[in-house]
């Protein structure tokens, strides 16, 4: 496990292998090295480059972009502390104090042992049963003081993670409420056999560069567009939060020009507060690769994607083994269900900590084993995305809905929900309710009803689709999630009147700096000036000019910064600030001159140094 | 009345080829739109966003945006010349930038772009980052402290050059230039002085050893003409074809 020996010489070489010495795969072969050597050391990156033909730096700049891979050791035990506001409420700054005590470690640094390094990493997805934490990658949730400690015994015992209690991996699915989607009768392939089965008359339209309907067999042409039809006729639209009219991006890439086609399945879930992917991957995989497989025979794609990000790594092995089983029973591969000419597999990518990578060009990026950086736009994926290719990204639960469409048609979907939201919208409810979990409802229902349904009180705020999305206050409870209204990828953190606000925004401040990736001037410099103010108050330094600055900071990043990230970087502040002002005006001081610091305090050292304590070695002391 | 091939830029009507960014179109009529990171040399990439206008009513760096026919660009406008002094500001104070004592003092174009614009005041507070010096290299040096991460090098290295000698690491504010060497160091990597990656520098990173000062202060490029007249003498005036 050290630099020294060669151990990371073998994991390149079957990482490189299984990974077909592609060098667009060359995340996934630095996440392997990573997980078989608990770091890449720098010999590994240039073996790597070597192998891939890569350029040493290449390999570099990807390896110090994504926050789970460690070109230096981060001990025999990384433990990484989920910090999304929730796990804060939940007492998680107590715990992880805890254990750095016991384990005599400091925050962020491995101990002089090596033994164990303790830090923070973004939103790991168990809101609703945090705190939580991952320990080499393995996520363990419901943490306490009594788990807390026994990890700490484990640790400091060298005992490998094989060997710890089952019980800690657990991971709840915590389903309160299922509709059509979460309670849907489903056996494997339904959604298939009822695409290949539908439209066999009257349709014959075909994509633009088709000679079949994928270069293959004629008689086949007449199903797929059958099936875009229906997914037209849902209005289903992405779940990821941007709403985007499936049908429109399905027929756009079966219409686009290339060479080949992909469907990408986007399982990023990085929004703080969001975990609804998690539970579909967990119990509804195949309703998902049903619908991946419906999508690549709408558009005509011969391979699929599914990206799962890192802090789900734990999931890969079961998803593997279904995709191995639909292998098994002809729902994946060559003449899928019998259809000569319809073949499509399925490869799962998994992230290795970085929130923009949610964006579906950055994805697209990662895919190729490149920095996770917005591309800039157009062209679109649904012409250029995967090696420019034609290519759809969709969200977990979009696939999944598209795969009941494939099955009940689209006017049974459009049937549910308002009229510019069909369908159901499955919420991922977190902070201070009684139940929190997955809550499937037909989109329009109000907010009030779900504060009611999870059993929450003296409820002060609810943050809406996350820290991207929207802050509400109680006036605004009837408000309904709908895409009329409130769009939402799916988080709903609910704040109760004893929480500050405003140390929920200066969270929110934290994340989106620590997850910018730094491409464009007002996203990298704009979100760690906001931070830097929001710091600045918090620390009782905090002026009037400094909510001016954030304003300014906000006009900056909408009007300029790269990708959403940025421009949505300031709506945790902006909400709070707008409803919530008193939390930031109590700790704002409003004095003639207010310096970021303390004049005194900063002479402290020096005080210390010349061994004066009198009056005249303070400032506020001076005539 | 704009025709296919014209736009409307401030009112004024440009003409353009296609493929031609809005930006290329611009210049190339001799329209100054204030830019950093383009180069009418290499592939625009639009990271520092000071080419922003707005197009048709929404914001877009210029430089990736295609010229089209009738649309409508805004971009002297205080509002837009007020988010570019913004910016210019958020690089100065990211980095370390100490003009009176920089050799490329005169020769910037993150200093003229400042002038230019009338930033007037550093407006953030700088983050003072720690970013050591690699001298490594017996004829080049690499002052990272003024990089504002534009690219261009790295552009010129993979692009022109063919070696790769310049790549970006880490992410966020942490983002930064690195070298194309496992030791981290210049002097390990095959570049040399002549590469065009070695002149495009816009700022003072990238320095020729045993060279400096050579021409004086008060008689440098931008001492002569503001950048945003010589912008106009580089852009190719003849648009090219992609």
């Amino acid at each position: 496990m050290t630099a020294n020996t060669p151990a990371y010489e073998s994991s390149v070489r079957r990482s490189v292998a299984r990974w077909n010495h592609d060098a667009h795969n060359l995340l996934q072969v630095l996440r392997e090295v990573q997980e078989d050597c608990g770091h890449v050391p720098p010999r590994a990156l240039a073996m790597i480059a070597r192998v891939l033909r890569l350029s040493y730096a290449r390999v570099s700049g990807v390896a110090s972009f994504y926050s789970f891979l460690a070109t230096e050791p981060c001990g025999e035990y990384r433990i990484l502390f989920s910090d999304n506001v929730t796990d804060r409420m939940q007492g998680s700054a107590a715990l992880m104090d805890a254990l750095c005590h016991r384990l005599w470690a400091e925050p962020g640094k491995v101990s002089e042992d090596g033994l164990v390094s303790v830090a923070t990493t973004s939103c790991t997805g168990m809101c609703d049963q945090g705190p939580a934490l991952l320990v080499n990658g393995r996520a363990i949730a419901s943490l306490t003081a009594e788990r807390v400690r026994r990890i700490g015994d484990l640790v400091l015992a060298r005992t490998p993670l094989a060997d710890w209690p089952a019980e800690f991996f657990q991971v709840q699915d915590n389903v309160r409420r299922a509709d059509l989607l979460l309670g849907s009768e489903f056996v494997a392939g339904d959604a298939i056999r009822a695409a290949l089965q539908r439209g066999t008359r009257g349709w014959s339209e075909r994509a633009a560069n088709e000679r079949s309907w994928r270069e293959a067999y004629v008689g086949a042409a007449l199903g797929p567009v059958a099936t875009l039809e229906e997914i037209k006729r849902s209005n289903l639209r992405g779940r990821g939060g941007a709403g985007f009219t499936t049908g429109i991006k399905w027929e756009a890439c079966r219409h686009a020009t290339g060479m080949s086609r992909y469907v990408v399945c986007n399982a990023d879930e990085g929004e703080p507060g969001t975990f609804k992917d998690r539970v579909l991957l967990a119990r509804h995989a195949d309703l998902l690769f049903d619908g991946m497989t419906v999508a690549a025979y709408a558009v005509g794609a011969g391979q699929g994607f599914v990206y799962l990000r890192g802090e789900y790594r734990y999931l890969l092995e079961s998803l593997e083994a279904t995709l191995e089983r639909r292998r098994r029973e002809q729902l994946l591969g060559n003449g899928i269900c019998g259809e000569a000419g319809f073949d499509f597999d399925i490869r799962i990518h998994v992230g290795a900590g970085s929130y923009v990578c949610g964006e579906e060009s950055a994805l697209i990026e990662s895919l190729e084993g490149k920095r996770g950086v917005p591309r800039n736009r157009p062209p679109y994926p649904v012409t250029h995305g995967y090696r420019q290719q034609p290519t759809i990204v969709n969200n977990v639960e979009t696939l999944c809905a598209a795969a009941l469409v494939a099955i009940h048609g689209g006017d049974w979907y459009r049937g549910i929900g308002t009229l510019k939201s069909s369908g159901t919208k499955i919420l991922a409810v977190s902070g201070d309710v009684a139940r929190p979990g997955i809550y499937e409802y037909p989109f329009g229902v109000p907010v009030r009803q779900v504060l009611e349904d999870c059993g929450a009180a003296g409820t002060q705020a609810v943050q809406i689709s996350g820290p991207s999305g929207f802050c509400i206050d109680p006036r605004e409870f009837d408000r309904r999630i709908a895409f009329e209204d409130l769009p939402t990828a799916g988080a709903f953190t609910v704040f109760d009147a004893t929480r500050d606000m405003f140390q929920v925004a200066r969270n929110y401040a934290h994340f989106f700096a620590h997850e910018s990736c730094g491409f464009c001037t007002p996203c990298r410099v704009g979100t760690s000036m906001l931070v830097a103010a929001m710091d600045k108050i918090d620390a009782g330094y905090g002026t009037q000019h400094d909510l001016e600055e954030m304003n300014r900071l906000n006009k900056v990043l909408l009007m300029s910064a790269h990708c959403g990230l940025g421009h949505t970087a300031c709506n945790p502040i902006l909400d709070t600030l707008q409803r919530f002002r008193p939390a930031y005006e109590r700790k704002l001081r409003s004095l003639d001159f207010a310096p970021a610091f303390d004049l005194d305090e900063s002479l402290a050292r020096a005080r210390q140094m010349t061994g004066r304590d009198d009056a005249g070695a303070h400032l506020e002391n001076l005539p | 009345m704009t025709g296919p091939d014209t736009f409307l830029l401030d009112g004024e009507e440009v003409p353009f080829q296609p493929g031609q960014s809005v930006l290329q179109a611009a210049l190339a009529a001799g329209r100054y739109i204030p830019h950093l990171c383009y180069h009418p040399e290499f592939t625009s990439h639009g990271s520092c966003k000071v080419c922003t206008c707005k197009v048709n009513g929404r914001t877009v760096a210029s430089c990736t945006t295609p010229a089209e026919g009738a649309i409508e660009v805004e971009s002297e406008t205080d509002e837009l010349n007020e988010l570019r002094r913004t910016l210019v500001q958020m690089l100065f104070a990211e980095g370390n930038h100490f003009c009176p004592s920089c050799e490329r003092s005169g020769n910037c174009g993150l200093q003229a772009l400042g002038y230019d614009l009338g930033v007037m005041t550093a407006g953030f507070r700088h983050l003072f980052p720690e970013r050591p010096v690699d001298a490594s290299h017996p004829e080049l040096w690499l002052d990272f402290n003024r990089c504002i991460l534009c690219e261009l090098c790295v552009r010129a290295s993979r692009d022109v050059d063919g070696k790769n000698v310049f790549s970006l690491g880490g992410r966020g504010l942490g983002k930064h230039l690195i070298v194309n060497a496992e030791s981290g160091r210049l002097a390990d990597t095959d570049a040399a002085v002549d590469d065009k990656a070695m002149s495009v520098c816009p700022v003072g990173v990238i320095l020729r050893k045993r060279e400096g000062f050579a021409v004086p202060i008060g008689r440098r490029r931008y001492d002569l003409s503001p950048v945003s007249a010589q912008a106009l003498q580089d852009a190719p005036r003849v648009p090219e074809k992609r």
